[in-house]
């Protein structure tokens, strides 16, 4: 059982230098790596991952069929998670998905309070402001406000706002709606009309 | 626990500072502070529940102040050194030395175990679901409030939500259970249900923004039926 205690302060001087993180990373790291926790090849290709593979442009894809395609919408709204999986999209953090759709009533957004949780599978890993404590805080208490304030993003007031806090191992995320004279349009072309933000809720989609 | 942490609702924390074309790594060291996660979940260090529990009881100035991943950091090594698989001492005497010698590498190291591992559980998760027989108390439409009381060891009942009435949105089966198995004691899965929560119940008709609601999900011992009167007040 773990003890709910505040851990010691002996430096008591936040933040600490960088160069002090560094090297205490690296020193687990050398550690781990000689009890056989980890190599240096898993942690690269883990980060690797993350870097060039699991992105924000997964998460497109899904919208553009979406929009393209009305049946799939159908059962993205209905079972997030297994309408990824046609296309081969899920996993770590995404292993229970909810698609949330935008309307010309309904605006959706998503944060996470008490940690990061983020829809990995489909976004990547979050952006920094997303895990900062401005967001996690306000996004509840003030959505419209941060939107327009700190996003630059309007949401009028007849547009009902909801806010979806990750609380649980669900992961919600946001389907947007289909640009304005996008018809016609390929299902490629329409995911490059989709940005990172409109799949969170803090943004618009691309004009065509 | 009331932690620092649970921040929802929380003011005077400025404003989002987003970063236009933001990379996914800032510094080296995030990449092997990101591995904290799967390798030590692997080696038996904790769960993503501890895991979480973990980056909580950091002292509430070194949360709010450091950068994201040493809170990875910090609870890989509060667990490693609590379970006797990480020697302190070691820890300390290490990071003194890549403080004075802060170029010298790692020695490259290759376990395609660990690789095929790592490919793996990006692929495939770890889901917190668990078959359960146990009968849902409570069904979609349902109006609820969230317990009060404040637990002192790990909870997901945010501050802001407790005491609050709500309505059922979704049901979603059962899970493990973040109070008990992310204080050490089991999963103990319990259904899981998002609550649909009125901006005005939330923080107070006059604070509140117009036409806002908030998605909560609860365990069901978060909850109980709400009753009407104490409900519409709030």
């Amino acid at each position: 059982m773990t003890r709910s205690e505040i851990s010691p302060s002996p430096s008591a001087t936040y933040p600490r230098p960088e160069a002090e993180i560094a090297a205490r990373v690296k020193a687990l790291e050398s550690i781990m790596i000689e009890k056989g926790i980890m190599t240096t090849d898993a942690v690269d290709r883990f980060a690797e991952i993350y870097e060039n593979e699991v992105g924000p442009q997964l998460g497109a894809s899904v919208v553009a069929k979406a929009w393209a395609d009305p049946e799939f919408k159908q059962r993205l709204v209905e079972d997030g998670t297994k309408a990824c999986a046609e296309l081969g999209i899920g996993g770590l953090q995404g292993e229970d998905m909810v698609v949330v759709e935008n309307t010309d009533t309904v605006h959706n957004v998503i944060v996470c309070t008490l940690c990061s949780c983020y829809p990995w599978p489909v976004l990547g890993l979050p952006p920094n402001w997303y895990k900062q404590p401005a967001y996690r805080s306000r996004m509840v208490r003030e959505p419209r406000k941060v939107l327009r304030e700190d996003f630059g993003y309007d949401v009028p007031d007849s547009v009902e706002i909801r806010v979806w806090d990750s609380s649980s191992e669900m992961r919600y995320w946001v389907l947007p709606q289909r640009p304005a004279g996008s018809e016609g349009l390929s299902e490629k072309d329409l995911a490059g009309l989709v940005t990172r933000d409109s799949m969170i809720g803090v943004g618009p989609t691309k004009s065509p | 626990m009331n932690g620092v942490h649970d921040l929802g609702g929380t003011d005077g924390l400025g404003p989002v500072v987003v970063e236009e074309n933001e990379p996914v790594w800032h510094a080296e060291w995030e990449k092997a502070a990101f591995c904290m996660f799967p390798f030590p979940f692997a080696a038996g260090f904790f769960n993503v529940d501890m895991f979480r529990h973990g980056i909580e009881q950091m002292h509430p100035a070194h949360y709010l102040l450091s950068p994201y991943y040493e809170h990875w950091v910090h609870t890989a090594e509060h667990f490693g050194v609590q379970s006797g698989k990480l020697d302190p001492e070691e820890i300390e005497k290490r990071t003194r030395y890549y403080i004075e010698h802060p170029n010298e590498p790692l020695a490259d190291t290759k376990n395609p175990d660990f690789v095929a591992f790592a490919e793996g559980a990006v692929k495939g998760g770890v889901s917190a679901r668990r078959e359960s027989d146990l009968k849902p108390r409570f069904a979609v439409g349902d109006r609820v409030r969230v317990r009060e009381g404040s637990p002192k060891d790990h909870t997901r009942r945010a501050r802001y939500v407790r005491g609050k009435p709500g309505v059922i949105e979704m049901a979603h089966g059962t899970f493990v259970y973040p109070d008990s198995v992310g204080n050490g004691r089991g999963d103990d899965p319990q259904h899981v249900y998002t609550v649909r929560f009125d901006g005005a119940d939330l923080w107070g008709e006059e604070h509140a923004e117009p036409n806002t609601t908030v998605y909560f999900d609860v365990w069901e011992p978060y909850i109980e039926p709400a009753t009407e009167t104490k409900g519409a007040t709030r």
